[in-house]
């Protein structure tokens, strides 16, 4: 679904790698959390999934797309299968949450009648019946977060990115959020979510993949935030290939 | 609904922008008016030089009725005058000069008269006998003309002996430097309107940089995305290039044939329908340099 194979991504004027000969492999349906201190190389390695930008060095294949060789007219269409949301939501002020669902379906080409069923369907699955008509600054934070959730699932995407979704919520609303985001995993899609919340990462008991200074330190099934915890199914130390 | 969507963009986008695609407007307007001005001045010369050159080149008048005195004291030129005329240039001394010559008379003169000012109201009041029967000389170098006008000037007969081709080219290199003036602003206000196409598309894209943000991240693609911008510029420029259009062929309908045409009616211009040949290609013009601009700019700006 996901590999990422040694792969270094140098930025421009900047000494050190963001990411230093990474190999990562995601299962379909899995669910991931990439944690890490900022600037460790989760968001670099994220922008590598969404081909926001290509790997100094290495491979990196998603949903069976070699993303180093795609030409860049199929970028868009490969995009189509993946949902991505934000720590600060990225809704658009002036319009409606409707709208704002509907927006994305209509710049990828949607019929209208296909925009009006799917619209209703995903803010009710996400907990916004009622609220169709709101702008966003209209709503909480969590409900706003709601609204990217709904956007970034409603076309049905294989891969849900989130980079750190709950780090502008209260612990109550993440919870509410997290909650969220684990149905979406359950009816098969696959989540890598980057987070600092250590609260969420300890409770789920999920797989989490540590980055340390572009280097996959840690990479453990079922485990916490901190190594020190007991994570009791290690799939590796320091990085899938190595 | 793409179209619609497409559509609604735009419109946004020229909205939010207004004075920007004003002043887009304008200068693709005023440009491609000159652009069409250059263009009708160049088909004017060129109807000019097809009637002209090939047939002109030096010219021997022949005295008629009404010529004026001092040249023709007797009068129309006689059937004899004109034969000495003709023998004469037949002559060994000036056949090393001349390739070919041949002689006009009144009726043939009224006819290619006619032919050249068809529809123009000097047509109707010009009859045969009024026009010069003439001695159409093609030199075999063209540059030597002196000789037949020293040969022939002040013959009894001969009214004048006028080179026509330095008469002309006087007249077409005033007629070229305007128009390769008025081409050369024209390109400088073209560059102009393009770096402005350019700074609109900019500023419109940056303008709405969440909505692209959004737009790359779901997967809308480049086309998608790109065609409101390119069609925004598309639509001011032709705006503009439609406006210039109407310029020129108002510009033909009045000025040329409304004002010039009453003022000199003995030379032909161009009409309505030179005009309206030139305004297509404005507005492909203008409409082709936005598309160019505006998809080149947003090109640079939005990388996938």
């Amino acid at each position: 679904m996901i590999s990422i194979a040694n792969v270094t991504k140098q930025y421009k004027g900047s000494a050190k790698p963001a990411l230093d000969n990474v190999s990562l492999e995601i299962e379909k349906g899995e669910f991931v959390f990439l944690v890490g201190a900022s600037g460790s190389g989760k968001s670099s390695l994220m922008r590598l999934m969404l081909r926001e930008d290509v790997p100094t060095k290495g491979a990196v294949h998603v949903l069976g797309e070699n993303l180093i060789g795609i030409p860049s007219r199929r970028v868009p269409y490969f995009r189509r299968k993946l949902g991505v949301v934000f720590q600060d939501f990225r809704l658009l002020t002036n319009k409606t949450v409707a709208q704002n669902v509907a927006f994305s379906l209509e710049v990828i080409g949607k019929s209208q009648g296909f925009i009006q069923q799917a619209v209703p369907d995903v803010l009710r699955l996400v907990g916004l019946e009622g609220k169709e008509n709101r702008l966003p600054t209209e709503l909480s934070g969590g409900e706003q977060q709601r609204v990217a959730l709904a956007r970034a699932i409603v076309n049905k995407p294989s891969i849900l990115l989130a980079d750190e979704p709950t780090g502008n919520l209260d612990p109550t609303t993440s919870q509410e959020i997290m909650a969220l985001i684990e149905r979406i995993n359950l009816s098969g899609t696959t989540v890598i979510m980057a987070t600092h919340d250590r609260n969420i990462v300890d409770r789920l008991q999920k797989r989490v993949v540590e980055l340390n200074g572009g280097v996959i330190i840690r990479d453990q099934l079922g485990a916490g935030y901190q190594k020190s915890q007991t994570g009791a199914n290690p799939i590796i130390e320091g990085g899938f290939f190595n | 609904m793409r179209a619609g969507f497409i559509f609604k963009e735009i419109i946004q986008g020229l909205k939010r922008n207004a004075s920007m695609v004003v002043s887009v407007v304008l200068v693709t307007f005023i440009s491609l008016t000159f652009v069409g001005t250059a263009s009708l001045l160049q088909l004017q010369i060129g109807q000019m030089k097809n009637y002209w050159y090939d047939r002109a080149q030096v010219a021997v008048y022949m005295c008629t009725d009404v010529s004026p005195s001092d040249t023709c004291p007797q009068g129309g030129a006689s059937a004899d005058l004109i034969a000495a005329v003709e023998q004469r240039l037949g002559s060994p001394t000036l056949q090393p000069y001349i390739e070919k010559f041949y002689f006009e008379n009144h009726d043939q003169a009224y006819k290619t008269f006619q032919d050249q000012f068809e529809g123009n109201a000097v047509a109707k009041y010009v009859t045969p006998e009024q026009l010069n029967e003439t001695f159409w000389i093609n030199l075999k170098d063209a540059t030597k003309s002196q000789i037949i006008t020293e040969s022939f000037s002040g013959v009894a007969g001969v009214e004048e002996v006028r080179d026509q081709r330095t008469y002309l080219d006087q007249i077409f290199s005033i007629l070229n430097a305007a128009s390769i003036a008025a081409i050369a602003i024209a390109s400088l206000m073209l560059v102009s309107a393009a770096l402005l196409i350019s700074t609109t598309i900019r500023l419109s894209a940056f303008s709405r940089r969440r909505e692209l943000g959004i737009m790359r991240l779901v997967g809308a693609s480049n086309f998608y995305i790109q065609l409101p911008f390119i069609l925004e510029g598309v639509v001011a420029a032709t705006i503009g290039s439609v406006l210039a259009g109407g310029a020129v062929v108002a510009i033909v309908q009045f000025f040329v044939q409304g004002y010039l045409a009453q003022q000199l009616p003995f030379t032909s211009f161009v009409g309505l329908a030179d005009g309206l040949l030139v305004v297509p290609i404005l507005i492909g013009a203008g409409m082709l340099l936005a598309a160019a601009a505006s998809g080149l700019a947003i090109r640079r700006y939005l990388k996938i």
